[in-house]
């Protein structure tokens, strides 16, 4: 089983990535789990949103505390939330940022990538939403899941040139990743 | 035997549990809905408006009322006069239509509910635990509990079965946990419409508010006549404890798909210590169990599903060869210091020749999210209750010494 956790801001869209990241995940012939932080929601303030990956149904309904990936749509958020939390040592952090990972001085063992999500979304999107483009960040840094399928789903929730754009972005965003792995 | 759930993956889509929910109770073709739109409210009432939008539920109406106590009133009104009825709620909503539940109830009225479980104020709390239920235990309505969300969906399907039938005719409350299982995405095989049709017959009520044929529902009954009222709904609920059976098995043989009657087990065949819990905490139970199986722990799960009617039998059944039994709340009746299923296992079994140690935890209050250390905590005390005795009864779970 694989954990995700996504930290976000309220209106950035980090339910919607979890929700998402969980439909990709089925249509590459697993299983997932997609569920909200439950709080309070308010615009502008910290959230998260977890999904969980399996190759078996999933009967587990706690909340997530050792993710083997963290997403962090909001570099600010770096300072008022522990993003690195319980994030296993073999894990991947990745962050929103056009500063590069060694920048980032967080206590974890775990590998940190940094991608340029807003850039991507404000050049190609034409807004400033990086939610599904760091779905594609995910899928090139991580390997869990198929580009395609996670185009596939933002096709389908965002019908028309929406949809499209938001496609070509995260081709472009794992493109970037799978490059920086090498 | 519990016969082998059949997964279709080529059948499931990925969608909120909620959304699910919605969508079965559009393929059971309701006639009349009605919800409050305001928090403590779900999404399964927006997506029902939706699909009203859309012109998906044929022959409906769809009605917005002033508070929750009207939202279950229209209902008597409505299902009275032979409509297939349906309303969703939640918390202290629920606990606003407090009254009318005896109504529905002593009517006779079949309405299905689905209730998506969360603490009651005060303090406000939004998140999940099995209080709001709870508290309506005596108003005469069949609660069952689900585990996940293919089963909250299907069991709205089988709940209309359960309670329009004839020897029933008693209201039904789906419960679902609350956030945990209403706003969690995962895959789902949506109600088939096709099969609920050649499963749930249309409502055909007997006796129905009819301007040509004039009859009174629940009208006075003296102390020469309330009694009886009362024992015909407690043998209405006795002989549910056999329709929730049969409809489940009903519901295997058109669909596929299986989840226990009364209740469900989960390797208690050799189990020394059963564990009994409700709703969406028997997911994270049986992971422990396989993980506690591997060290040899002989440790399985009693899921209850019908907490009303209580199915004494089926669960003193499955509890007699265990060595002790762990039951956990996500309750309290405050006073008494324990958890409503706690309280009736235990009276389940004193008139029996059963003499099994069980012990009581009360877990989950207002959200507070169960770990996987903290069950396995609570099966290493029930380990020790089964050596040495048992030194405390019922008690609360991760208490925060701190904050008191």
């Amino acid at each position: 089983m694989k954990e995700i956790r996504i930290h976000g801001r309220g209106g950035q869209g980090s339910v919607t990535a979890a929700e998402l990241l969980a439909v990709a995940a089925f249509a590459d012939g697993k299983f997932s789990q997609a569920f909200p932080a439950f709080g309070v929601e308010r615009r502008g303030a910290p959230v998260q949103a977890f999904t969980r990956i399996n190759n078996e149904p999933i009967r587990l309904r706690n909340q997530i505390y050792e993710p083997d990936y963290v997403i962090v749509q909001d570099p600010t958020l770096l300072e008022v939330v522990d993003v690195a939390s319980g994030l296993k040592e073999d894990g991947i952090l990745i962050i929103n940022s056009d500063f590069d990972a060694d920048k980032f001085n967080l206590d974890t063992k775990a590998k940190i990538m940094t991608v340029n999500a807003t850039k991507i979304a404000l050049d190609i999107i034409g807004r400033p939403i990086v939610n599904t483009v760091l779905l594609g960040a995910f899928a090139g840094a991580t390997g869990e899941i198929e580009p395609k399928s996670i185009m596939d789903a933002v096709k389908e929730r965002f019908p028309g040139k929406v949809g499209e754009r938001n496609a070509e972005a995260i081709q472009e965003a794992y493109k970037m990743m799978k490059e920086a792995k090498k | 035997m519990t016969p082998e759930n059949k997964l279709d993956k080529s059948k499931m889509v990925v969608v909120e549990g909620s959304y699910a929910v919605a969508h079965a109770v559009k393929v059971c073709r309701p006639n009349v809905i009605s919800a409050y739109p305001i928090t403590p409210q779900t999404h399964i009432v927006e997506d029902l408006s939706q699909f009203m939008a859309d012109g998906e539920i044929p022959n409906c109406e769809y009605i917005n009322v002033e508070s929750e106590f009207s939202a279950l009133s229209a209902l008597v009104g409505s299902s009275a006069a032979g409509a297939r009825c349906y309303s969703a709620t939640t918390s202290q909503g629920l606990e606003l239509m407090h009254e009318v539940l005896f109504n529905v109830s002593g009517m006779r009225l079949p309405v299905v509910m689905t209730i998506a479980n969360r603490a009651v104020s005060a303090p406000i709390s939004i998140w999940n635990d099995h209080q709001d239920a709870i508290s309506q235990r005596d108003t005469g309505w069949i609660q069952i509990y689900a585990e996940n969300i293919q089963e909250i969906s299907d069991m709205t399907a089988q709940a209309y079965k359960i309670a329009e039938d004839k020897d029933i005719l008693m209201p039904a409350m789906t419960c679902m946990d609350g956030f945990i299982l209403s706003h969690v995405y995962e895959p789902v095989v949506l109600l088939e419409q096709d099969l609920t049709d050649e499963f749930l017959p249309a409502y055909e009520p007997e006796n129905i508010l009819d301007p040509k044929n004039p009859l009174s529902f629940g009208a006075f009954a003296d102390p020469n006549y309330y009694t009886e009222f009362r024992y015909l709904q407690e043998q209405a609920m006795q002989k549910a404890l056999k329709k929730i059976e049969d409809v489940a098995n009903e519901f295997y043989d058109v669909y596929g798909r299986y989840y226990g009657g009364l209740i469900d087990e989960y390797r208690t065949d050799d189990a020394d210590i059963i564990i009994m819990a409700m709703g969406s905490i028997v997911g994270t139970i049986k992971d422990v169990i396989d993980k506690l199986r591997d060290r040899n722990v002989k440790v399985g799960l009693l899921k209850v599903r019908s907490f009303r009617p209580f199915p004494v039998e089926a669960i003193t059944n499955v509890l007699k060869d265990a060595k002790v039994v762990v039951v956990l709340d996500k309750n309290i009746s405050l006073g008494l210091n324990e958890g409503a299923l706690f309280t009736e296992t235990k009276s389940s079994l004193y008139n029996t020749d059963i003499r099994v140690p069980v012990v009581g935890y009360m877990i989950g209050h207002g959200g507070r999210d169960i770990k996987i250390d903290t069950i396995e905590k609570i099966i290493d005390e029930a380990t020790e209750v089964m050596k040495t005795g048992i030194k405390i009864e019922s008690q609360f779970t991760d208490v925060k010494e701190e904050l008191i």
